[in-house]
């Protein structure tokens, strides 16, 4: 007994450094695979707070911009009003319907919420933005992040209360389906962590006619994100040699250096597509296992 | 100001030049981070206990990972070189603690040279490791050394900025104090 307190004693320097080092790398391990950590909640409202203070004094230097690119959203939105259209035929009329339930008006599928970007960098391999917007706005994991022109910006990972982390398309974890647009091509979007300006279009397959400049939207798969967003547009062709697929290097619509207002739309039909989809292969497992 | 005052504001300093200045910088080569907190580390009193440092350390390394989304990461890289530490100022200067003249390591209380060597090895420690856990999932190995050569380089040029642009005013050991 006595030898282990000297021991202890004797390394004791040692074993702290060896406690220590676990217990960051075990949290940094965990982070990587679940993008939780510990602490991070409450860490989150912390630097959330002084992030706001500091966003403030750097919005000046952008203001220009970001006033520019909405004006050009009211602008295309100012133009699907109503009143800009002239019905010359006396047979088609606009009226108001008394009925105060519409049941052509169909059910919303996705909600808008804008949100400020407080901090945000692009010079890691792992970029993270963080927002003024937490669960108590109604934030949850896993809604998608769009710019303030409605081009992808990337996914909600983490949230606190008031504030919420979320995984740009510069991560080298991110992965979003996506299509292009042209000719309907499904594929994957992720980034190598090189450039910040371009991220990879992945599995499309070589017998697809793509051509640079081609628009790449988001899939109408996606359970995340809204369809048909616009994520860039392709700037490269290389075709894999080891693979049927191309690799395609796209121009992201955002520049994520300067981006500071974004909306997070939620999918207000995914927990029952989710529900769907686990019933359906329960389903089919069970079908297999009373067939065999 | 007791030393205590002192490395409290000077760890809020160094922190938030790191995460809103340095992390903030429009790229010089695709991932060049130019990285300065962990002189905090390097500037502790000769005196502090090496438990002691190795705490502080973590919570220097923890701070900047919160700020930064990546919990563990500069915490283990901060955690190694605060563990090297006092073994390299042993090996520079052979000397017990209670003889140093000065408090805290500097260029005047080590000798320009033996300053040097202390700051680049430490540095060099800490960006291999910090590369190495970044690394560890994606990249090729030249890509990690020309990393690890590149930050490395950029810290020291840095380094050296902050050790000419401030020179600590560093009181010098007396019996009394």
């Amino acid at each position: 007994m006595r030898n282990i307190f000297l021991f202890i004693r004797r390394f004791f320097t040692l074993i702290v450094f060896i406690v220590l080092q676990v217990f960051a790398l075990w949290m940094l391990f965990k982070f990587n695979r679940l993008h939780q950590a510990t602490f991070l909640g409450v860490a989150n409202e912390v630097t959330g707070t002084i992030n706001t203070q500091i966003d403030k004094l750097d919005d000046y230097f952008h203001q220009g911009e970001e006033n520019r690119r909405l004006h050009k959203m009211n602008d295309s939105l100012m133009n699907l009003l109503q009143s800009n259209f002239d019905f010359p035929d006396t047979t088609e009329r606009l009226a108001t319907d008394t009925v105060r339930v519409d049941s052509s008006m169909g059910i919303r599928r996705y909600l808008w919420r804008p949100a400020k970007v407080v901090y945000n960098t692009i010079t890691s391999e792992k970029n993270f933005m963080q927002i003024n917007r937490g669960s108590r706005g109604g934030i949850r994991d896993d809604m998608a992040v769009l710019s303030s022109d409605w081009a992808v910006v990337g996914q909600v990972v983490n949230v606190s209360p008031n504030f919420s982390s979320v995984m740009t398309l510069l991560h080298v974890q991110s992965s979003v389906s996506a299509s292009l647009k042209r000719t309907g091509d499904a594929g994957t979007i992720r980034w190598d962590g090189k450039d910040p300006r371009f991220v990879l279009l992945e599995g499309i397959s070589k017998s697809a006619d793509v051509k640079t400049g081609d628009t790449v939207l988001t899939s109408r798969y996606s359970y995340n994100f809204p369809p048909d967003k616009l994520i860039g547009r392709v700037a490269n062709i290389t075709s894999d040699p080891a693979t049927g697929f191309f690799i395609l290097k796209i121009r992201t619509a955002v520049n994520f250096g300067n981006i500071q207002q974004v909306h997070v739309v939620e999918n207000l039909q995914r927990e029952e597509q989710l529900q769907l989809q686990k019933e359906t292969e329960r389903k089919v497992d069970q079908q297999k296992k009373t067939t065999n | 100001m007791s030393d205590l005052v002192k490395n409290i504001f000077r760890l809020a300093i160094f922190i938030l030049v790191q995460v809103y200045v340095l992390h903030k910088i429009p790229s010089l080569h695709r991932f060049i981070i130019p990285y300065l907190y962990f002189l905090f580390i390097l500037w502790l009193p000769f005196s502090i206990t090496r438990i002691g440092l190795l705490l502080i350390a973590f919570v220097t390394g923890l701070t900047l990972d919160y700020f930064t989304t990546t919990p563990g990461l500069h915490a283990a890289a901060c955690v190694l070189i605060a563990y090297a530490r006092p073994f390299i100022i042993n090996l520079l200067i052979p000397k017990d603690t209670g003889e140093f003249n000065y408090r805290e390591p500097s260029p005047r209380a080590m000798g320009w040279a033996p300053y040097s060597v202390y700051v680049f090895v430490l540095t060099l420690m800490h960006h291999t490791y910090l590369t190495f856990l970044e690394w560890m999932q994606i990249g090729t190995f030249l890509g990690f050394l020309i990393k690890v050569a590149g930050t490395t380089g950029v810290s020291m040029l840095l380094i050296f900025t902050v050790e000419l642009l401030f020179p600590r005013k560093i009181k010098f050991r007396t019996n009394t104090a």
